[in-house]
């Protein structure tokens, strides 16, 4: 399958204007961890809470997490729907890379999986789900991704940490956690699907 | 250019054949005098003030003899002119080339021959030699007239369809045969036509990776032994060129064991270059016999150390950019050589132990000039740097090392397979006749 | 990746599995009802074909539309290329007409590689003389892989011309690289000089290679070859080395036919096989559209080496 294995523990920050500058040895000593394990298992109940409220206890919503990251994250707030309501929420994956508007300033991206769960997103209520939102451009990519496989009634973004910093009008529905940082700093999101841990760590 | 008696010179402190520093002193195109260095004075030997060179730190080998340039004119003038060709000859330290006949017209008839002859004599810088095609428009059909071309002002002695082999076996017997009237030899380019037909360069490993048409070694060792017998049966001269094979180099060593009067020639580049270079599709490693394998190149080596090659020969092909700046298939083959001739037959033959500089003189200049039949050839090395010996020199620097630039080179075509490697021995001086056609690493 | 795509034999494992990867992605888009994707939007692709190839062009050409490239067919004959225009100048046109990349056919093995010394932009061989056809290569590991899940470990026996098979010669380097195992199978005139130093084993009895073969690759062989004394006739070559349904039989339950098309009816495959279950012929035109997308993706869908900011740390670390 496609290269769905993270290829650097760096976050791959949305639009890229951070690079992932760590030691690879540790983490060096300008690195802090902003949320441990139990945090995010707290901020994702929180949200699958608040996305119940918000839609109707989860009538038509479809998950769709932004590879990499934003998949299990997804993944994990269905489960949290389920074991909360009962309800079996779809959760999938949607790869925007091909649809960037920033693909010639950088190395080429390898691709990820797309995966639309059976029952499309026509009329549904679909969730973009994505690990840290920064400039907004991965979301404009996913919005122009996601309307070539249909047209949702509506579309909503939930992501883990929002760390400032738009460059476009988009802002998130479900946040668990605002973080102010500066430009130069970089967060990166670990979970234990990819990482093998859970955290957000700000560097820099 | 023996036409003018040259003026005195004086070499001082050079060292023949790399031997003891001496100071020879050329007069009337010969040596006229050799003693110990610092032994002759200029005065006393009336050598004029500019006519002094000292040469300490400089070899002195007999002129080089090229049994096999290719000058393009008539015909090919964007390529090489006679005049530029020559420049490039004396450059590279030599005093003789023979000119191949596959210019446009043809040389094969009185009149081309001497054509090409009176360009050689009005550039001056080194003799020329025409050769003399076997056959009407190297066609291979029927023999050009050998005897006109022989008895011309071009007094041809050496006859080739090079760039062609002559395939047809009753008519290679028959020019063979022919050319024993004045002691003519046939040079052979090797190349069996059907064994070759779209052929584009060894045929081995390397081609079937690259995916490209495979030029056998047996096309060329088949030729080489049905010559070697027909020469061997009819008691002829047989010249094989540009030897790339082991495989021929074993035959000729057997064919040379029998007493037959064969004789054989090596390229520079079948000494050094093999065909992994063709992995990089760049024409500039097309040529014809193709660059070989490592063994082959070792058996080559080999054969030249024993004298089962005679000589060194060039096979300088000018190409024009066109004909070179293509794909592979469409590029022709060829690669210039003559002022790179001296450095690969160091790097490869003196650097490694297997010829000294008694042999270098032998190797590319003496046995040339007997199997091309030149007048006046000194017998061994010795006595090519011995009084009475023509004046006809090449000074170089052993120990300096050059870097080839295509756009250095005399000659009008950049086709060397050389570009940007360092290379040991730089010519300094040229001697032809007693006057110099190079000092100082420049023409005169 | 590097820059060009000229050879499978200098094509790295993770690259090439990096494109088996990528081609996988495009083949799951192209299944659903909007098949173009805006990824190589203002890019110029051109088509530079000196060999009719209405096939490999015309996939090619699908590829770069999907991706949004601009595409510029630029066929030899009519055009100054048969006027006597060489290769270097047609090259120089190219570059002046801002192609990002050039697809290239040409009849003489290594024009790829010299155009690529020419241009500044991706060099993508479409096929060279005898020397190799490296899409094709991968489009064949992608329609294995996809078939049998890996290439890593089966037994490939490729039957036919070899010695003037571009795809022959792709094939062998790639699935060497990933790790399959290949047989060469053909009659001796038919196999290069030098192929004893490939990666490969050889034989001249298909009826002895087949019932270990997992997958066989049937080559096309073109009647001329007969004039060179390449093998006597039609019939005794079709007779000891064609693919009939007899010895199709003979295969495992599982194994694969593949021809990379045109297909010979009747001389190197019989019809019942080539239409059999057990044929990938069709599914290989469809792939091959996936892998050409991928390709030119991976060429050009990130920065150009001009193009990629000198501090592209992220680049180097994440996407090799």
């Amino acid at each position: 399958m496609a290269s769905a294995t993270p290829s650097s523990s760096a976050h791959r920050s949305e639009d890229g204007s951070t690079t992932g500058r760590e030691d690879p040895g540790g983490e060096g000593g300008a690195t802090r961890t902003v949320l441990a394990g139990a945090d995010i298992s707290r901020i994702i109940s929180r949200m699958a809470h608040q996305i119940l409220e918000k839609t109707n206890g989860g009538a038509d919503v479809v998950l769709l997490g932004i590879p990499t990251r934003g998949v299990p994250l997804a993944a994990r707030l269905a489960a949290r729907i389920r074991e909360v309501e009962g309800t079996a929420v779809p959760a999938g994956s949607l790869d925007p890379t091909m649809y960037r508007d920033d693909l010639r300033l950088r190395a080429v991206r390898p691709l990820h999986v797309t995966d639309i769960p059976d029952g499309g997103v026509d009329g549904r209520v679909v969730i973009l789900v994505d690990d840290v939102l920064y400039s907004g451009r991965t979301v404009r990519a996913a919005l122009d991704a996601l309307a070539e496989y249909g047209r949702p009634r509506a579309v909503q973004l939930a992501v883990l940490v929002d760390r400032g910093h738009r460059e476009l009008p988009i802002r998130a529905d479900y946040v668990g956690k605002n973080m102010p940082t500066s430009r130069r700093e970089s967060v990166a999101v670990r979970l234990t699907e990819t990482d093998g841990t859970d955290a957000v760590l700000i560097i820099g | 250019m023996t036409t003018t008696v040259a003026a005195p010179w004086l070499l001082r402190a050079v060292r023949p054949l790399g031997g003891e520093p001496a100071d020879l002193l050329l007069a009337g195109g010969r040596v006229a005098e050799v003693a110990r260095a610092g032994g002759i004075a200029p005065t006393t030997a009336g050598v004029a003030g500019g006519n002094v060179l000292d040469a300490d730190g400089l070899f002195a080998l007999p002129g080089f003899v090229d049994l096999h340039t290719h000058l393009r004119e008539p015909g090919r003038e964007d390529a090489e002119t006679v005049e530029s060709g020559t420049r490039a000859a004396a450059l590279g330290g030599y005093t003789t080339v023979f000119a191949m006949a596959n210019t446009n017209p043809v040389a094969d008839t009185a009149g081309v021959v001497e054509q090409v002859w009176r360009l050689g004599r009005s550039a001056g810088h080194c003799d020329v030699r025409p050769v003399g095609a076997v056959t009407v428009g190297l066609a291979g059909q029927r023999l050009a007239e050998l005897g006109a071309m022989a008895t011309s002002a071009a007094a041809v002695r050496v006859f080739s369809d090079d760039g062609h082999c002559v395939s047809d076996a009753l008519l290679m017997r028959r020019a063979l045969e022919y050319v024993k009237a004045f002691d003519g030899v046939i040079a052979q380019h090797a190349e069996e036509p059907r064994l070759t037909e779209g052929a584009q360069m060894n045929e081995g490993s390397c081609s079937a990776r690259l995916g490209m048409t495979g030029w056998p070694a047996v096309a060329e060792e088949a030729i080489i032994a049905r010559d070697a017998l027909l020469a061997g049966h009819v008691g002829s001269r047989l010249h094989v060129c540009h030897v790339s094979t082991a495989g021929s180099v074993e035959i000729i060593r057997w064919a040379k064991a029998k007493g037959w009067r064969v004789s054989a020639e090596v390229t520079p580049h079948h000494l050094l270059l093999t065909d992994e270079l063709a992995a990089t599709y760049d024409p500039v490693y097309k040529v014809n016999p193709p660059l070989r394998t490592a063994e082959d190149v070792a058996a080559l080596r080999a054969g030249l150390a024993d004298g089962t090659i005679d000589a060194v020969a060039t096979d300088h092909a000018p190409h024009a950019p066109q004909d070179k700046d293509t794909e592979w298939a469409a590029a022709r083959p060829g690669m210039v050589g003559l002022q790179t001739a001296l450095s690969v037959v160091i790097q490869t033959m003196v650097e490694p132990g297997l010829l000294d500089w008694a042999g270098v003189a032998e190797r590319m200049s003496l046995a040339p000039a007997r199997i091309g039949g030149l007048p006046d050839v000194p017998v061994d090395a010795r006595s090519s740097m011995g009084v009475g010996a023509p004046a006809n020199l090449t000074l170089f620097d052993p120990e300096a090392r050059w870097v080839v630039d295509p756009a250095g080179l005399a000659s009008r075509s950049r086709n060397t397979p050389y570009r940007g490697m360092t290379l040991p021995g730089q010519v300094h001086a040229t001697f032809l006749a007693g006057r110099p056609t190079v000092l100082d690493g420049k023409i005169r | 990746m590097n820059r060009h795509l000229l050879s499978t034999a200098d094509l790295r494992r993770d690259d090439a599995l990096l494109v088996l990867d990528t081609a996988e992605q495009m083949a799951r888009l192209s299944d659903r009802s909007v098949k173009k994707l805006p990824t190589l939007r203002g890019r110029t692709v051109v088509n530079l074909f000196f060999e009719d190839s209405t096939r490999t062009r015309t996939s090619f050409e699908l590829a770069a539309k999907r991706l949004s490239a601009d595409v510029i067919n630029f066929s030899a004959k009519g055009s100054s290329v048969s006027k006597g225009e060489s290769l270097k100048d047609t090259a120089l046109t190219l570059e002046a007409m801002g192609a990002d990349a050039v697809v290239i056919r040409h009849a003489a093995s290594g024009a790829p590689h010299r155009l690529a010394g020419w241009v500044r932009g991706s060099v993508v061989n479409a096929g060279d003389g005898t020397h190799e056809h490296p899409t094709q290569a991968l489009l064949d590991a992608f329609t294995i892989r996809r078939r049998l899940g890996t290439v890593e470990g089966l037994r490939v026996t490729i039957v036919g011309d070899v010695l003037h098979s571009r795809v022959a010669r792709s094939n062998v380097w790639l699935l060497r690289t990933l790790g399959a195992h290949v047989t060469l199978v053909a009659p001796p005139t038919l196999l290069p000089h030098g192929v004893a130093d490939w990666p490969v084993a050889v034989s001249y009895d298909l009826d002895a290679v087949l019932p270990g073969s997992d997958v066989v690759m049937m080559l096309r062989v073109q009647r001329e070859r007969m004039l060179g004394a390449f093998f006597p006739t039609e019939r005794e070559y079709s007779r000891r080395y064609g693919l009939d349904a007899d010895r199709a039989a003979t295969l495992p339950g599982h194994a694969l036919v593949m021809h990379p098309g045109p297909m010979v009816r009747g001389m190197e495959i019989a019809s019942e096989v080539a239409d059999s279950a057990r044929s990938t012929i069709v599914e290989q035109v469809a792939n091959g559209v996936s892998v050409r997308m991928a390709v030119l993706y991976l060429l050009l869908g990130g920065a150009g080496a001009d193009e990629r900011k000198p501090d592209d740390q992220y680049g180097e670390v994440a996407d090799r």
